[in-house]
């Protein structure tokens, strides 16, 4: 029987886990304390369990999830790389976690000069003029850049640009982002999974505020057009948004400043090993080219002699978070680049044969879309042979139960029943070596026993889900599940 | 050969061969030359763990004896907050999107929604979001979507930066914002009135406010929903263990930064922002959601759900495009709450409230301070000084103290949290009129 | 009553007198899958041809309705608000709005079932 106790039902009234320091007040010490009627009826309901109980609870809990070190995770765009313990060291130290983000300046130089290294490697990194580490996932990131787009084309008078090409293999915050800021979205179909220059062009003229792009783009392909497709955005005008999801095998290899991008995003828990955290925090940064590093959000950190201090620039997009990003998760980017150094060359290099290694050992079985080399992930249309109706959803939930993460599944959107594979730089021969076996084994069940991979999965803590009667009836706190489970 | 790098000579050769080509460079396909980079990157030196571990030592922010909160309160943290949360299994997981593996995840992340519905009054509460004014720039957005005119007032005086985020994205979203002025550190009544007089989609309310004064809403709700608009509540959760919730007053918007549930000051993040509503708004909310349900062995099982709403479904048409929530700082805040408990909480409440009431007391009887407003607070107060804040504020930094927050050259708002003693305040007073006396 | 007549995004009106009765057609539902939430807009509202006016959704995936033909909302059918696998259960039949007509002649516009049979192929 799997654990599936929620902390409220091991309260029993009375019962405290933690000791708060005794203050040594006596009675009448405060002449006037706050006003007992302002206090609410009750106190929340919040659950009363001794230190053991939470320690117990949260541990049983834990066992029910797979993290990276329990086992592979291919999941294509999101590089689930190892997230190096050194790094978590770091982040934990008191100068750096007890420190308030409103202390005079003079008492977190080294703080501000650490955003600023790190913020300058990273600009090396992408080939872009400036950086902002002030947003908080890939999701914000993106929000900020097109900020940045908008506030670009609003500071030179030009109300013409309305609209914002997108091509149909973007992941959804793209076509978000882009709503959010008030544009409309132009869906570019997709030509042998690229960009094709030619369905492009006449998309292009001076009410497009600019193109998304993600290079490699969730295909794995690289956008061999490139150069001509940043030329013929730049002479109508518009600005190059780079989707940064896909950077970690550009390292070594390509920099996507260099390519023409105006404006990107990055995300340190893919590309710079910080970890993912079961959904976050994650950290977003996003980085300009020179003729936009005004425009950054403030706070700026930014150096004057040897000294550093927070600016608040005139043509700012705006202020985006309460403070300077997430800052612990900065720090262990910082020890990561510091850590891997010189080796960030080998990055790229390392994640694309991981990727081409698997493809090819698994054409045979599954159905290839792209018929050629691809970089750090790639895209499998289900298998090839479909005659017992076994489908990706059900590969998936069928790679559960050997322990190892599903790769993506259903997306990208234009590929029927798509499995996205990405295995990373970190993965040795013998990991990949496991996988393709597993993934054959599959393919050969669907073939000769379709009913133990649509029923899977089998030995996870919990069956399929119903995720209908969760939609038609949510049921989102514990005392909405108390009434549900008594009726 | 590198330790995050296993690919032997002999592994690339042999996977070289299975590929069918004879280098990496031969994948490289479609990379014109002119981009290859031709020699590494410019950056920072190779450090060892030992030498990285000496030179971030030696580049620490100074942690210094503080009176300060506006907007980031150090509290007690319990231990386990940190060895529980660091466990791989919730350190190193995905977002729950095959919920067989991640229902550790999912069931914190329902045990995070639970506790907020407690400490707000609401019916529900999504997985969090990024920080406290984001969530407010959120509230704002839902709130214009659901009552659709373009303008939104601010009634409490707010902290600044939750302004100016809440300003920016008002901005590129093409809403206005009427930032109403204070009286006397509360809401200016008439100006609210006045303002409402024009379409609006929601007011902003806030206790304790920027100033720590403590103001309910509850007599402004009606006029609000006759007009077909929604009150939003931008609150510490920390508060709400004590004082009405903003949902018994009538909220149907609550949300805030939740970094005072016991997560670390971490110089500004990642911290915890918090959003719940009315179940009427729930398919407005964004954000994620986890819900209850069974599996195919009819077990309790728990998924993340209504999320046809969200951005890689609905693309363009979603609320928001926020994509990822602070799953791990959620996780911290609920262990922070199940430790604290159902009376731990209120007593830390109790207890931060007493500290800076006896602080308030003790400072205006040093006849240095007088009291800035006339009205009720809790664990913040602001306070005028009579001297220049900004001297006072160095004076004691050489005695590594931080002062409460300069809000200009006289004001200065004070935080005690619940581990200040008296004999930490009493002696805290002392230094106070010594570096006066000195300057 | 007159004869059902589809639009190209899969919704199907039949008009009496001036009111039309609209919902989606089976070629829908089964694309969607269960149908967990209909938003559906509240009587006396306003809309022109192809407005959008609700959503249907299923775990999946959020559908847009859109309008075949303009009109005010008259009634919605409370029974599919509070139970959408009604849609599931029989979409030619388990109407969503009823609509008092504007523009009677933009229901010549939309399909015949012939027509719109060989589109949903």
């Amino acid at each position: 029987m799997t654990y599936n106790r929620l902390i409220f039902e091991l309260s029993s009234p009375g019962r405290i886990g933690f000791e708060l320091t005794q203050q040594g007040f006596q009675d009448g010490d405060v002449s006037t304390p706050l006003d007992t009627s302002l206090f609410r009826d009750s106190p929340a309901d919040l659950p009363e369990v001794s230190e053991l109980e939470v320690v117990r609870h949260y541990t049983k809990v834990s066992q029910k999830n797979i993290g990276i070190e329990s086992g592979f995770y291919p999941l294509g765009s999101c590089t689930m790389k190892y997230n190096p313990k050194i790094n978590d060291e770091m982040a934990s130290l008191d100068g750096f976690r007890l420190i308030h983000p409103l202390q005079p300046l003079s008492t977190v130089q080294p703080l501000l000069k650490l955003y600023h290294e790190t913020a300058t490697m990273l600009n090396e990194i992408t080939g872009m003029a400036g950086t902002t580490l002030n947003t908080f996932a890939g999701a914000h990131g993106e929000l900020i850049g097109l900020m940045i787009m908008k506030h670009y084309h609003e500071l030179r008078g030009d109300h013409r640009r309305t609209k914002v090409i997108i091509p149909d293999s973007a992941h959804g915050t793209n076509p978000a982002s882009a709503m959010m800021l008030g544009y409309e979205t132009i869906t570019l179909p997709s030509k042998d999974g690229l960009v094709d220059i030619d369905t492009l062009l006449p998309f292009l003229d001076d009410t497009i505020a600019g193109i998304m792009l993600t290079n490699p783009n969730t295909m794995g392909l690289f956008e061999k057009d490139i150069l001509k497709i940043s030329k013929a955005v730049h002479d109508v005008g518009g600005l190059l948004y780079y989707d940064g999801a896909n950077l970690n095998p550009l390292l070594g290899i390509a920099r996507p400043g260099d390519m023409g991008f105006d404006i990107m995003h990055m995300n340190l828990h893919k590309t710079f090993s910080t970890p993912h955290g079961g959904g976050g925090p994650g950290s977003g940064p996003v980085s300009v080219a020179a003729h936009l590093v005004e425009y950054l959000p403030s706070p700026v950190v930014t150096k004057v002699g040897e000294d550093y201090t927070l600016s608040y620039p005139e043509h700012a997009c705006g202020q985006v978070g309460g403070f300077y990003g997430n800052f612990l998760v900065m720090i262990r980017a910082y020890s990561y680049i510091r850590t891997v150094a010189h080796d960030l060359m080998n990055v790229g290099p390392n994640a694309i044969l991981n990727a081409n290694y698997i493809k090819e050992s698994l054409k045979n079985d599954y159905k290839l879309v792209i018929q050629k080399p691809c970089m750090h992930e790639f895209v499998f249309s289900g298998l090839i042979d479909q005659s017992t109706g076994v489908k990706t959803l059900d590969i998936a939930k069928r790679t559960l139960d050997f322990g190892i993460h599903a790769p993506t599944i259903y997306f990208p959107l234009l590929v029927e029943q798509s499995i996205m594979i990405e295995p990373t730089e970190v993965e040795s021969k013998e990991t990949l070596d496991q996988f393709i076996a597993i993934f054959k084994q599959i393919a050969h069940e669907a073939k000769t026993q379709p009913d133990i991979v649509k029923t899977a999965p089998h030995s996870t803590p919990v069956g399929r889900l119903d995720e209908v009667f969760a939609a038609r009836f949510p049921t989102l706190h514990f005392k909405a599940l108390q009434k549900v489970e008594q009726k | 050969m590198f330790k995050y790098l296993p690919l032997t000579d002999t592994n690339r050769k042999d996977m070289l061969k299975v590929i069918n080509v004879s280098d990496v460079d031969d994948l490289l396909i479609d990379i014109p030359s002119s981009l290859r980079l031709k020699k590494p990157y410019a950056i920072l030196p190779r450090l060892s763990e030992h030498q990285l571990r000496k030179h971030l030592k030696a580049n620490q922010g100074t942690v210094l004896e503080s009176y300060r909160g506006f907007g980031a309160y150090e509290h007690e943290r319990p231990a386990i907050v940190d060895t529980l949360s660091s466990r791989q299994e919730f350190l190193t997981s995905y977002t729950p999107y095959q919920p067989e593996v991640a229902q550790g995840t999912l069931q914190y992340i329902f045990e995070w929604q639970s506790m907020i519905t407690e400490l707000t009054g609401m019916e529900v509460s999504n997985a969090s979001v990024y920080d406290g004014p984001t969530a407010l720039a959120e509230a704002m957005m839902m709130a214009v979507n659901i009552a659709t005119h373009r303008r939104v007032i601010v009634a409490s005086p707010l902290l600044p930066h939750v302004e100016k985020v809440i300003q920016t994205y008002a901005h590129y979203r093409n809403i206005t914002l009427d930032v109403l002025p204070s009286k006397a550190g509360l809401i200016d009544i008439n100006a609210l009135e006045k303002a409402m007089q024009e379409p609006f989609s929601a007011v902003i309310f806030c206790y304790p406010n920027r100033y720590g004064n403590i103001e309910y809403f509850d007599r402004f709700v009606a006029a609000i929903h006759q007009q077909k608009a929604l009150v939003i509540s931008y609150n510490d959760p920390f508060a709400l263990s004590r004082l009405k919730t903003p949902g018994s007053l009538g909220a149907d918007i609550v949300c805030g930064e939740a970094q005072s549930l016991g997560l670390p000051l971490s110089f500004g993040g990642p911290y915890l922002g918090y959003l719940a509503t009315k179940m009427d708004y729930v398919r407005k909310m964004p954000g994620r959601i986890c819900g209850y349900t069974k599996d195919s062995r009819g077990e309790r099982g728990f998924v993340l759900t209504l999320q046809a709403r969200e951005q890689h479904i609905r693309r363009e048409k979603a609320n928001s495009n926020i994509c990822s929530n602070q799953s791990l700082l959620a996780l911290q805040a609920t262990i922070y709450c199940a430790s604290m408990g159902k009376q731990g909480l209120v007593k830390a409440f109790d207890q931060a409230t007493q500290a800076t009431h006896y602080l308030a007391q003790e400072l205006v009887k040093t006849n240095l301070f007088t009291m800035a407003f006339q009205a009720p607070f809790a664990y913040e107060v602001t306070l005028t000084y009579v001297g220049d804040t900004e001297a006072l504020e160095n004076g004691l930094l050489q005695h590594g103290y931080l002062l409460g927050q300069r809000l200009d050259d006289q004001r200065v708002i004070f935080y005690c949290s619940e581990s200040k003693t008296k004999t930490d305040i009493d002696a805290f007073v002392s230094l106070i009129k010594e570096v006066h006396h000195d300057l | 009553m007159s004869e059902k007549r589809y639009s190209p995004s899969h919704e199907w009106v039949v008009i009496h007198d001036d009111i039309a009765t609209i919902g989606i057609t089976e070629f829908a539902q089964a694309s969607l899958g269960t149908i967990v939430f209909v938003d559906l807009p509240n009587p006396g509202k306003s809309f022109k041809e192809n407005d959008i006016f609700g959503v249907v959704e299923s775990v999946k995936s959020a559908s847009d309705l859109y309008l075949p033909v303009s009109g005010e909302v008259l009634e919605i059918n409370e029974a599919v608000a509070t139970n959408p696998e009604l849609i599931n259960e029989n979409a030619e039949e388990n109407w969503m709005i009823k609509l008092k007509v504007t523009n009677p002649s933009e229901f010549a516009k939309l399909l015949s079932k012939e027509d719109y049979d060989a589109l949903a192929k």
